[in-house]
Parts: structure tokens; C-alpha cells; sequence
């Protein structure tokens, strides 16, 4: 594959008679034939005899392997920072990365509204290619399908990934230990604020951009540097909050936090506080909680803020004891409280 | 962030809880009337920090909490109309009415859109000129000058099909109704301070001057809140009931006067029902005579009903400060947010809600 900004620059929108997504792009005629080729193949294909079977056929290196999936949708489809598009590719290879996997290949699904401009999607389609290309994985398999103006929000997208684990440890909640570190990688919410202060009704102008990135990396740079990963867990819906309580859960565990210590950019903040959010039950798209025996824990950060400005990877808590299972938080005043799981989706408050 | 980390620092905190310990000689009872300081209480662990001798009892000052189950029934029944574009502030869409809340509403079909502002309602109505657009009017003397503004610029550009469901409710003769019951156990106040940032102070002055209770303006973050209380207990100490304001970086003694202006233009005080509480003589606004074509409940014909509480649900002894929400049988068991019996547990601003996300350990 060629250098993917080469191949975007280079690569005016391959379909230039139909300006929107008709259903016929899903038919399987030769609207649908046009558009696979054009655009997906175009796009994804340095393998393209593979990629018009059924289905495409793999080496894969012995041993165990990761396998997930994850369906996106959001509105709007490109937001400050990315797009669904590396957004799906992203999402699925930090999947992976949770199981400490090295991500090799993907499956893309569309399911496409009619009446989606044809050049957004190429744009996407366009996204995809270079954040596998970021990523080290291929696009290997796909499907689309076209849906009735009205019935989908632009487009969803469905990756699957597979990845290969080259490490031996169980990296699970059930490896989690009492007086394990809590870290994480980066400022967190900034996601979700970036795509709400873009959604209509509730804009506020800013310049707050997505955190959506690959955690791939990083995560194949602590193992092997030693690191004796106990677990991880991305922080998309929920945040952090329930990526947390669901690890505490998990593993019968109680984990205490200092508010003080975990990284919330101010802009993030003033957003959050016009709004009545809190930030640490905000999305993120390229962050993650990493839960590591103490004494590895300055190890692990100096490989994470490797290469990133201001060293926000920091250490935001421990492992604290056996019972209750839960999420305290050292509030910034000292006490402590409950940092629990959202009920729900965020509403923004009245006053 | 400037103007936030500098009224949560850990120090000065200390310092006033320790300031309020030396000067405290006998139990208080102090009320915060909003609940947004209700929720900064239980998040920062502000109580955590006082004496054991000062109690905060939480008051009625989520509007959320307090609007009726009629007018939550009312907007259901507007918002599942076809050709009905229903705007309301996020807030009150988990709010449980008799047999739904909005999100199902919606779920079902229903058009329920989210607005940060009346304003956007309005221009919702002038970009659907075929739709009937209702916004929920909700809330205090905090929102009441926007939804006024919605109301007045909607007149100015003679929109048709733009009408407020009006909920809207005043402190002062909440405090008052507080006051005048035999089970009141409230010596001070901690006033809301956004809702003064409007209508100003003076209205406090015939409270303080009736019940001989120290009303003190204030703020709602950790250090605006326990100077609040500092500032209440020495007046409690000295035997002194008066308005004071905490709050005087927001707080002008007039308040805002275009705003009240607007309220004026645009509202005339009615009786309210309160949920859980019931009514309370001129504790509500509703839209005056000139602005009576933007009348919900009139222009969709809904007529006035009386719905009843479930008698599990003990909100109104919470919003009254009667009692706590752990006090309440079905805190946490039979109600929690995803099946909250009543109003306190949904809303962002609910007592019930704050001690279930910060403090219960049970569950």
C-alpha cells in the first residue's frame, strides 16, 4: 500500500455520476458492482481478487487469538477530531488491543442511507484506509447494504477484527490484583464533548476536537517492555466510570481514586460544567485504563507519555481492598464518595 | 480552570470547616434550598467536613423534582401527538409522569427534542412552519426570563404554531410553606443564589422579618456553600436573622432587572401545585392575558385533572427536608434511577438521586 495522505490526495471521488446513495447501490446489480468496485475496492483492495469472494481466506500465525466486534453510529458523521470512518477502525483495533492482541485484519460493513452524499462516504471510505494504514491492519472483507432515506442516520458501520496475542499473561478483570495501579493514557471526555458541542441544539462554539486514536501501539510497547498487564479496558460509552465499575464487578474488588490526579482538560471541564455533565462518565475515544502491580506502574507511564506532550498519562488510583465492589473517589476536598455508573445517557440539566 | 479550581481548593475548605467548628455551640439546622447545591453537598463530601451538630437538610429547589404529575401527563399526552414538534430541556425527560416519561414518548415515535434554550424552540417553530412546536416550561426564577424571551420574541414574530406548557415556580413561597409547618425543623437558609442573580434579595426580607429565620445568599461550589454556611451559623450564634449574600460575585441586591422586567411582560403569579407537596398559593407563573394564544393547555384543549402519587413514594417529605432519602423505605430497593417511583431520583438536581450516585454503599 501506498502512503495513505498520497493516496487521498491523489484520489478524486471514484463515482462521479450518481451525487447520492440510491437503494440500487444495495441491489446487487450493477449499481452495487460499481460502487464495490469503485469505491471499496479502490479504496481497501491491494488484494481485490480476495476481496470479491464471499469471503476472504487467511494465514493466520499459530496460537491464541482475538476476535471482536462493534457496531458505530454517530451523529454527525464527520466531528471535529475524525470521522465514523476512523472511528470504526480505531474502535475495533482498540477492541483488540484490550486483550493485549496485535490487530491484523478487519471486516467492514455499511449499511448505507439513500441519499447519503456520495463524496461523504468516499471521504470515510477514504478515513478508513488511512487509519488502517495507521493502524498496520487491512480491510480484508465487507458488505453494504442501502436502507430508505429516513430509516438511517447517514450510515452505520460494523468492523470485526481479528488480532494475534503474542504474550502469555490472562489480561482480564479476573487477573486484577489488591494494590494494583490504576493508569491511564490521556485527558479524558474530550469525545463525547467534541461531538456534542457539534450536535444541533446544544452547540456551543469551541474548538474541542475527538481523542479518537489507536491504543494498539502503546499497549504492544508495555508488553514488550515487561509490563505484567492485569487488565485493561477502553473508556468509549460511559466513560470511565463504567469501564471501572464494570472491572470492579468483575473482579470483587473495590478501587479508590484521587479526583485530583485524573486528567480532564479545562476546556472539557468548562464544557461539562455549562452542561451539567460529568466528564468522567463522558466517551473517549482513544483512552484507556491499564491496571498494573505497582511497582511497574513508573515503567508503564514513562512508555505511554513516550512521544505525547504534557505526560497525561498519569496514575489516577489503586486496587484497595476486597468488599464492597465498587468505585470510591478521594474528592479534590478529601472525602470520599461513590463514583458510580451511569443510569443512563447524560441529560443536560435545566439550571 | 480559572473562577472554578480557586472555590474547591482542599485548604481554604478546611480552614472554614474548621472556623465553622469553633464557632458552633449547639445543633443547626440549615437548608439549601437548590438542588444543584444539594448535589455539590454529596459530591465534594461537603457534610463530610462540618460538625456533626450542623445538619444539612436539603430542599425543594429542583424544578424538576416539584413539577406535577398533571403537567408531566400534560406534556406526555402533547408530545405523542402526531405534527408536534416537543421541546424540552433534557432534564425532564426521565422524569416518570403516571404511565411513561418522554424517552418512551419518544421511543414510540413521539418528536422530543432535547433544547439547552427556549430560544431554540422558538426557532425550531420558524424552520417547521407545519409542525406545532410546544416547549416545556420548567423551572425557576432561573428560567423563567428565558422562556419569557421565548415567549415575547415568538409574539414579535407572530409565529402561530409556537406554544409553552408552563411550569414554572417561585421560591419565596416555597421558603414560606416550609416555614409555616408544625414539622419544620429549618433555622436557617442557604438561598439560591442563581435564582437571586435574578430577582435579587430584597423578597427575603419579609421572610426573615415574619420567622425571625437568617437567610443567606449563596453559591454552589464547596467554598461558596460552607462560607454559606459559616455566614448562617454565626447569625444563628448571635441571634441574628438576616439576609445576607455569600454569592456577591453574582448577586446584585436589585437582581436583574430587564429579566424581571420580562417576567412581568410576559407572566402573572398563579396558584402551583407542587408534586409531593401540593398546592401552594401564589407559588407559580402562568402566562399573562396578552401572551395567553402561547398557552399549551389551551391551544391542545387538555383539561385539568388530578392524578395521584404513588403513596410508595415519599418525595414530598424529602422535598419538604421532613426526611432524607435513605429514610425513605423504598430508597434504593423498590426505587432507583433506571425505576424511580418519583421525580428525586431522576432528576440531575433530586436529592434522592444525589444519595444514590455519591453516597449508597448497599447496593
Amino acid at each position: 500500500m501506498g502512503d495513505p495522505l498520497d493516496f487521498t490526495a491523489s484520489c478524486p471521488i471514484p463515482i462521479q455520476q450518481y451525487p447520492r446513495i440510491q437503494l440500487a447501490h444495495g441491489g446487487g446489480g450493477k449499481l452495487m458492482h460499481q460502487l464495490v468496485e469503485r469505491m471499496f475496492l479502490k479504496a481497501f483492495g491491494d488484494q481485490s481478487e480476495e476481496m470479491r469472494h464471499d469471503s476472504a481466506v487467511l494465514n493466520m500465525p499459530a496460537g491464541r487469538m482475538a476476535f471482536t466486534t462493534d457496531s458505530y453510529v454517530v451523529r454527525p458523521l464527520l466531528f471535529p477530531g475524525g470521522d465514523i470512518g476512523a472511528m470504526s477502525v480505531f474502535g475495533t483495533v482498540n477492541d483488540l488491543a484490550m486483550s493485549g492482541a496485535r490487530p491484523l485484519h478487519l471486516s467492514a460493513g455499511f449499511i448505507l442511507e439513500e441519499g447519503l452524499p456520495m463524496e461523504t462516504l468516499w471521504k470515510i471510505v477514504c478515513s478508513m484506509r488511512a487509519a488502517a494504514d495507521r493502524c498496520g491492519v487491512r480491510i480484508v472483507t465487507g458488505d453494504t447494504k442501502v436502507v430508505d432515506k429516513g430509516k438511517g442516520d447517514g450510515m452505520f458501520i460494523n468492523t470485526s477484527g481479528i488480532g494475534v496475542i503474542e504474550h502469555s499473561l490472562n489480561i482480564s478483570p479476573a487477573s486484577v490484583r489488591v494494590g494494583d495501579a490504576i493508569l491511564v493514557n490521556g485527558d479524558l471526555g474530550r469525545h463525547g464533548m467534541a461531538i456534542m458541542s457539534v450536535r444541533e441544539g446544544l452547540g456551543f462554539e469551541g474548538t474541542l476536537e475527538s481523542d479518537s486514536a489507536p491504543v494498539a501501539a502503546p499497549v504492544l510497547e508495555l508488553l514488550a517492555a515487561g509490563v505484567e498487564i492485569h487488565c485493561l479496558r477502553d473508556l468509549t460509552r460511559g466513560g470511565l466510570a463504567s469501564a471501572l465499575n464494570e472491572i470492579a464487578q468483575a473482579a470483587n474488588l473495590r478501587l479508590l481514586l484521587q479526583e485530583k490526579l485524573i486528567p480532564v482538560r479545562a476546556d472539557v471541564h468548562a464544557a461539562c460544567e455549562v452542561l451539567g455533565l460529568d466528564p468522567l462518565l463522558v466517551a473517549c475515544e482513544g483512552r484507556f485504563v491499564a491496571f498494573v502491580p505497582p511497582q511497574d506502574a513508573p515503567r508503564a507511564l514513562s512508555i505511554l507519555n513516550r512521544g505525547q506532550s504534557g505526560g497525561s498519562a498519569v496514575c489516577i488510583g489503586e486496587v484497595r481492598g476486597e468488599i464492597p465492589p465498587l468505585v470510591a473517589l478521594q474528592t479534590v476536598l478529601g472525602p470520599s464518595r461513590i463514583l458510580d455508573m451511569p443510569s443512563g445517557e447524560q441529560l443536560p440539566r435545566i439550571c | 480552570m480559572k473562577y472554578l479550581d480557586e472555590y474547591r481548593d482542599a485548604d481554604a475548605a478546611r480552614q472554614y470547616a474548621q472556623e465553622i467548628a469553633r464557632v458552633t455551640t449547639q445543633p443547626w439546622s440549615i437548608m439549601e434550598v437548590c438542588g444543584g447545591q444539594t448535589h455539590s453537598i454529596l459530591k465534594f463530601g461537603i457534610d463530610q467536613l462540618l460538625p456533626d451538630c450542623v445538619n444539612l437538610i436539603h430542599g425543594p429547589g429542583c424544578p424538576v423534582c416539584v413539577t406535577p404529575l398533571e403537567l408531566i401527563d400534560q406534556a406526555l399526552e402533547i408530545a405523542a401527538r402526531p405534527n408536534v414538534i416537543f421541546c424540552s430541556f433534557g432534564d425532564m425527560l426521565r422524569v416518570p409522569g403516571s404511565t411513561a416519561d418522554l424517552l418512551s414518548i419518544k421511543a414510540g415515535g413521539g418528536d422530543v427534542r432535547i433544547v439547552y434554550s427556549p430560544l431554540d424552540a422558538v426557532r425550531i417553530a420558524g424552520e417547521n412552519p407545519v409542525s406545532e412546536v410546544v416547549f416545556f416550561g420548567v423551572g425557576f426564577e432561573t428560567t423563567a426570563p428565558a422562556t419569557a424571551m421565548a415567549a415575547y420574541q415568538a409574539s414579535r414574530k407572530g409565529l402561530k404554531n409556537f406554544s409553552i406548557l408552563v411550569s414554572h415556580v417561585l421560591v419565596p413561597p416555597a421558603m414560606e410553606a416550609i416555614l409555616a409547618s408544625p414539622h419544620c425543623r429549618v433555622q436557617g437558609f442557604l438561598a439560591a443564589g442563581h435564582v437571586c442573580a435574578v430577582m435579587g434579595c430584597a423578597e427575603y426580607e419579609p421572610i426573615v422579618a415574619r420567622h425571625r429565620v437568617p437567610i443567606v445568599v449563596t453559591g454552589f461550589e464547596p467554598l461558596d456553600i460552607l462560607q454559606g454556611v459559616l455566614m448562617c451559623i454565626a447569625q444563628l450564634e448571635q441571634g441574628r436573622a438576616e439576609v445576607e449574600n455569600q454569592y456577591s460575585r453574582a448577586v446584585r441586591p436589585a437582581g436583574n432587572q430587564p429579566a424581571q422586567d420580562l417576567i412581568r411582560e410576559v407572566f402573572t403569579v398563579v396558584p402551583r401545585k407542587w408534586r409531593g407537596v401540593g398546592e401552594i398559593p401564589q407559588s407559580g407563573l402562568g402566562l399573562s392575558s396578552a401572551y395567553a394564544a402561547f398557552d399549551a393547555a389551551k391551544k391542545f384543549g387538555l383539561t385539568d385533572r388530578v392524578v395521584l402519587e404513588p403513596a410508595e413514594c415519599l418525595s414530598g417529605l424529602v422535598l419538604q427536608g421532613h426526611i432524607k432519602p435513605p429514610e425513605c423505605p423504598a430508597f434504593g430497593k423498590r426505587c432507583t434511577p433506571e425505576h424511580p417511583l418519583g421525580a428525586t431520583m431522576v432528576s440531575s438536581e433530586g436529592a434522592c438521586a444525589a444519595y444514590y450516585r455519591y453516597r449508597v454503599l448497599t447496593k
